[in-house]
């Protein structure tokens, strides 16, 4: 799950980590109080949408006095703003953030990610801040430092002033750089973060280290745990049939061809969308039922592949295991009954209980066309949405 | 021969009595495995299926021998069920459980350094050695006995796989689900050493996907430590970018963990990549053949 810079910010405030002093905006008179109550004359005013790439795409604004805090408030609250991470139909800036501008010295990057080689928690730093770490990695990856953690003692102040030392953080500044790191790794752990990335990390003129940008991601297994940052979850950041199959445990992403997929696990429904793909096709969506779904869960998941319009045709492909074939053919039989199905329908069911499925298929009187392996199935498909 | 479990293995379910462990249970012991015991906390000295229950898993191991142990238990607990597993010695540790926070396993994984446990899982669907044991979720009875080992990060593509080879007469030695989590207990090349060492595996199909490094690193141990044919696939050719595909390890993240990247160094290191999922077995066959020992592994 991703929240906003500005959300992420108060989470960092409260660990004591250091960012400037900043207020949230949803309109443009909120926006000129919240610069009002900043304690500098230029304030930094920054569109709020899960995206990075914003400063270059008009979305952050410095503002001298009051009326350029209107005036950018005014300009960029209700802009789409298209970065390279939006897509080309851009996103509706909702939220502002008002901010103290800072006297920046110098621009640095820390971040926080699971090394999947090592299992363990890793923090990067490099002195190259502003860039994106990914062009550092490739171009100068001699200029990236990383310090693993082990679980057990979590980030050691050695580990953190050898990260200061090798990014050059001046010697005057090691001790605030020192607090900031191990707040950030606090923050990492006790939120159950999958990213922390500080891009830029600054240090500025009346000698602080703070955070400028904050990209806190969280990792959805844990947000049982974490009801205080699931409540900062934006719905209008998501896509409505993402939400909408979230809420029945669902794993469910919109893509952009006209073939609907209803898939048992997650590995079989990436190669289902490969498969159609292989075949000339263009999937709708990927769309992992899960293991444990219920009837209803699949007449959802049908319904929500159903109310996407550019969907032509629909493949169904199941491989039980822990998932049961019959399960899945009632819930199709339901969804459709309920729904109506005016467009092709191919299903493909293999594994447990299989016979029983098929039967509650056969039987349905439904135009279903049924099909024995995959690759006969995304064949057929391909061929019915031409 | 075969490889992690077989026939004599015995097996304890933590989290018995949860209505998902209790149909697997059922369906493993239909298929034969010893199931020799069950642990619910507060639910000893219950049965179940005709299994005893046991408050703790060092009760149940001192009750009933078990050396294995396959984890039912929910997301919430189940780091917690493998700490209690590698702290009673057994062999091995099956979790099937998936949604575990991955801060979770970065500490189970930190507890069991220096420990003789082997944990498989967690986000996968077992381990079988057909018509010997069967410890997991997977659909028994498309599984026959033989020579083809397959190790996969995804359940259903197993499923997949073994019914194309069992249909084409090609049975298995041993199927191992590592699972699809970032952080995971056995990773590929562990499995592929112990497919090499087995004098049963006489060939291997591997089955990646997108996200990590982990099949690229595999590939470059079967060019230099295996001398046994390896086939692979990889699902996520199509998936975009910085979108995690169901499980909680298959993203494409800054470049990274493209299905492009790993099929190319697969095939560098002499690894044939079968093109569709639908094609899994045939390549494995077409692979066997070259190898001369398509006769050896056809085994119905």
């Amino acid at each position: 799950m991703n929240i906003h810079e500005y959300q992420g910010k108060e989470i960092l405030r409260s660990y004591g980590v250091a960012v400037p002093s900043g207020t949230v905006a949803f309109t443009v008179d909120e926006a000129v109080e919240a610069a009002k109550g900043l304690s500098t004359d230029v304030s930094v005013v920054k569109a709020q949408i899960h995206a990075g790439g914003r400063g270059k795409a008009g979305g952050v604004k410095v503002a001298k006095n009051i009326d350029e805090v209107r005036t950018y408030a005014e300009e960029i609250l209700g802009k789409q703003l298209v970065t390279h991470q939006t897509g080309p139909e851009g996103k509706e800036v909702k939220r502002l953030l008002i901010e103290e501008g800072c006297d920046i010295q110098k621009e640095y990057y820390v971040g926080i990610v699971l090394d999947r080689v090592t299992s363990r928690v890793t923090m990067m730093a490099s002195e190259e801040g502003g860039t994106e770490i990914e062009e550092v990695a490739a171009e100068t990856p001699e200029k990236i430092f990383k310090e693993v953690i082990d679980p057990v003692t979590g980030l050691m102040p050695y580990q953190a002033r050898r990260l200061a030392f090798n990014i050059n953080i001046p010697d005057e500044l090691l001790g605030k750089a020192v607090k900031f790191m191990m707040g950030l790794y606090q923050v990492f752990v006790e939120k159950d973060c999958s990213i922390a990335e500080i891009n830029p990390l600054v240090t500025t003129g009346d000698g602080q280290v703070m955070a400028l940008d904050a990209k806190l991601n969280f990792d959805d297994n844990a947000l049982y745990r974490q009801k205080d940052v699931f409540e900062l979850r934006d719905l209008d950041e998501e896509d409505p049939k993402e939400i909408e199959a979230s809420q029945y445990d669902l794993s469910y992403i919109a893509l952009d061809g006209n073939i609907g997929c209803m898939v048992n696990g997650a590995g079989l429904a990436m190669a289902t969308m490969d498969t159609i793909k292989h075949y000339g096709g263009d999937p709708a969506n990927f769309l992992d039922v899960g293991g444990g779904a219920t009837t209803e869960k699949v007449t959802e998941a049908f319904k929500i592949i159903l109310s996407d319009n550019s969907v032509k045709g629909i493949l169904v492909n199941i491989f039980g295991g822990i998932m049961k074939c019959d399960v899945i053919a009632e819930g199709v039989v339901a969804a459709t009954k309920e729904v109506g199905l005016e467009i092709p329908l191919v299903v493909r069911l293999e594994g447990t209980n299989v016979e029983q499925g098929k039967k509650i298929l056969d039987e349905s009187g439904l135009n279903i066309v049924a099909s024995e392996s995959m690759a006969e199935a995304a064949q057929k498909i391909v061929e019915l949405v031409k | 021969m075969s490889v992690y479990i077989n026939k004599d293995t015995k097996v304890i379910v933590q989290g018995i009595t949860g209505s998902t462990a209790l149909f697997h249970t059922k369906q493993m012991l239909e298929y034969g495995t010893q199931i020799v015991g069950g642990v619910t906390p507060k639910k000893g000295g219950t049965e179940v299926e005709g299994v005893p229950v046991f408050n703790t898993v060092e009760e149940a191991v001192e009750e009933t021998g078990a050396t294995a142990s396959v984890v039912y238990v929910p997301a919430a607990f189940a780091a917690d069920a493998i700490m209690e597993a590698v702290d009673a010695e057994l062999d091995l540790v099956i979790c099937i459980t998936e949604h575990i926070p991955v801060i979770d396993m970065v500490k189970v994984k930190r507890y069991m350094e220096g420990k003789k446990t082997r944990l498989v899982g967690p986000n996968c669907p077992g381990v079988i050695t057909p018509e010997e044991c069967k410890i997991g979720i997977m659909p028994g009875y498309i599984h026959k006995k033989g020579h083809i080992g397959v190790v996969s990060r995804s359940g259903t593509l197993t499923y997949e796989a073994v019914h194309q080879l069992s249909e084409a007469g090609i049975g298995q030695s041993t199927a191992v689900g590592i699972g699809g989590d970032p952080v995971n207990g056995t990773d590929f090349i562990d499995v592929l050493q112990a497919f090499q060492d087995d004098p049963d595996t006489y060939g291997v199909i591997m089955i990646g996907e997108i996200g990590g490094t982990a099949e690229e690193e595999a590939a470059q141990f079967v060019k230099d430590n295996m001398d046994k044919p390896v086939v692979g696939f990889i699902g996520g050719r199509t998936a975009p970018p910085g979108k995690r595909m169901g499980h909680a390890g298959a993203i494409i993240s800054g470049g990274k963990g493209t299905a492009e990247e790993k099929i190319k160094v697969m095939n560098e290191c002499g690894i044939q990549v079968a093109e569709t999922p639908a094609v899994m077995g045939e390549t494995l066959i077409n692979v066997l053949k070259e190898n001369n020992i398509y006769d050896k592994c056809k085994t119905h």
